[in-house]
Order: C-alpha cells, then structure tokens, then sequence
C-alpha cells in the first residue's frame, strides 16, 4: 500500500505525509475510513457524557445509588455492581481475542482466526444478553423508566438507556459486522485480498470496549 | 512497521496487556467494592480508566505503531472536547447554583436505595432477595 515509500518516522515523517499532493495516510483505505468513522463515533459518544455530566451536575435532587442499584444477589446478601463487572470482563476477553484474531489473520492462518472471531462474537453476544437482562431488571423490578425513577433524579433513568442503550446497540452491529467477516474468512474470500479486514473489525471491536471503559468509570463507578 | 504486511506483532505482547487491562479493571471494581469515597475514588478511578484506554487504543488498536499522520488525525480532533468538558461543567455549576439559590430546591436531599424502598413495600419481587 505504501509504494511512496514512508521513509521518517515521527514529526519529520508527519511533515513528509502532508508535504505535497500524494497520499497521506499509508494505510489501506479501508482502514483509514474506519478510522474516521471512529473519530466521529468518539464524538457522539462524547456528546452523551457530556450531557450525562450536564445533567448530573444541574440535577438538584440527589443521584441514585449505582453501586446499590446494579446489585445482584446470588443467593446471600446482594454483591454491589457485580454484573456490571462481569459484564466489564466479558467486554475485555473479548477485546484479546479479537486481538489475537489479527494477530492469526496475519499470518494467514484462517481456521484460528475463524474461531477467534467466532469467540469474541459469542462473547458480544452474550454481553448484549446480560445488558437485556440488566435492562428488564431495572424496568420491571426497579421501576426506572427514561423519565423517571424511585430513587431520586429522574435524569438517571434517560441517561441510562440512552447511554448503554447506543452502546448495547454497537455490540449487537458488532456481532453481526464480525460474523459477516469470520464466514468470509473461512470461505477464503480474503486470501488474495489480504487481511486487513479482520484488523479494521478489531479496530471497531476495541473501539467498543474503549466506549465501555468510559461509561463503566463514569455511569456506573462515580 | 505499518506497511503491505499489515500489522504483525509478537504474540507476547497481547497477552500481556490482556493481563494488564483485566488487573486494572478489577482494581477499578476494587474501588467500588471497598467502597472508597470522595476524591480519592475519583483520582483512582479516572487514573484507571485512562490507563485502560490508552493501553486499548496504543496495543490492540495498534495505534502506537501507526504513523504520526494518522496518529495525530485519531487523537487530535477528540482533545478539543476537553474544551467542551470545561465549558460544561463551569455552566452545569452556575445552573445548579441558581436552582438552589431562588428556586428553593433543597440542598440536603437524599438518594433512596433499593434496600429502603423494597423494604417499605414489603415483600417485592418474588424470588429478589433485597
């Protein structure tokens, strides 16, 4: 992809890219434009935690307990924030293997990178299984609605579906983007194309992982 | 380096950092758990967070690889948001200040928990053991 050879490094080479009409990015298109479609995503998430930060602080009545509210009990005394730890955990294993799906479709070695991708699918999926469990707990024994809830500011209820709502909403185009890519991994569509693809979706997988380590320390830790 | 063959790094690495992001997301549940307060939940919270994602942007997003191009066009855009971040919370502050000040909303307001609320309504739920 780069033929214009890329010679610096650093802030020379950042003046070499942007010095003259050639290419800027030496990186596959795709990967490039996946990139900035990231970018801009950042940004509308971004704009849903700076809104939830707005409400937060103008809220004159008090913010609801998370880490009271996310509880799960298994049996004995309720154990704070525990599915949503889970959940945390889930997102991460699914970021490394989707890591070392790239890793393995690099060295061209399609049946680990099949099941890798498969893997952080079914991880995906089953993320987006405990966010419905989570959501129907909250509606149906909590009684938090988008406007309004038991506890105290009734902006806890909007900015909670919005918020995990947009991201259960990327897990679940995720899953499918990543399973579209795993069966034309196997059916050997990508063998004279290259690999990339399998590193533009984990770009796209992280990214949602990212998402997630925000909205776990500020929605559900602070 | 980024170039036809894409990026291929050692094994070695990912697995290390897969350790690292799990260590410091039990570190962040730590926090809540242990139920640690005030200033100190936030500095060890958001220290946490930005370790994680910077380990997930640098490692498996590759990004400490890439060419400062592309690098400085992923990062620079997301940092003027700080400015927005500030903007906000210095008008959140103002408006709240206002609520309080002439709208006569109370300053002393408590949350309700789960606990208390289940506990007035007796028993909720069925097989919920609040």
């Amino acid at each position: 992809m780069s033929e214009a050879t890329a010679s610096h490094e650093g802030i020379t080479g950042l003046v070499d890219d942007w010095a003259a009409d050639k290419q800027a990015y030496h990186v596959p298109w795709g990967k490039a434009m996946m990139w900035i479609f990231l970018v801009s995503d950042t940004f509308i998430f971004s704009c849903f935690l700076v809104g939830y930060l707005n409400v937060r602080i103008t809220t004159t009545q008090p913010w609801p307990p998370q880490s009271e509210i996310f509880a799960l009990s298994f049996g004995g005394d309720p154990i704070p924030l525990i599915l949503i730890a889970i959940m945390t955990f889930i997102l991460i294993t699914s970021s490394g293997t989707m890591a070392l799906a790239v890793n393995f479709g690099y060295r061209k070695d399609k049946v680990k990178t099949f099941w890798l991708i498969c893997a952080t699918a079914a991880f995906g999926a089953s993320f987006v299984g405990m966010q419905a469990f989570e959501w129907t707990k909250l509606i149906v024994d909590e009684g938090v609605r988008p406007w309004g809830n038991p506890f105290g500011a009734p902006q806890f209820g909007s900015v909670f579906f919005m918020v995990t709502g947009f991201h259960g909403l990327h897990v679940s185009a995720g899953v499918i983007y990543l399973m579209w890519v795993a069966l034309r991994v196997k059916r050997g569509y990508y063998d004279d194309k290259g690999f990339e693809i399998v590193e533009i979706a984990g770009l796209y997988w992280h990214f949602v992982d990212l998402v997630w380590v925000f909205i776990f320390a500020f929605f559900y830790l602070l | 380096m980024a170039s036809a063959e894409g990026q291929q790094h050692p094994l070695g690495i990912y697995y290390k950092i897969w350790i690292l992001l799990f260590v410091l997301s039990g570190f962040s549940y730590a926090v809540d758990y242990l139920d640690v307060q005030g200033a100190l939940r936030w500095t060890l919270v958001i220290i946490f967070m930005f370790l994680k994602a910077g380990f997930i942007v640098a490692i498996f997003m590759h990004a400490v690889w890439e060419r400062m191009a592309l690098v400085l066009t992923i990062l620079g855009p997301p940092t003027v948001l700080l400015i927005l971040i500030g903007f906000m919370s210095i008008e959140g502050s103002y408006t709240e200040g206002l609520r309080f000040d002439y709208m006569g909303h109370d300053r002393n307001a408590v949350a309700l928990t789960p606990a208390e609320l289940h506990g007035e309504e007796g028993d909720h739920g069925g097989e919920e053991e609040h």
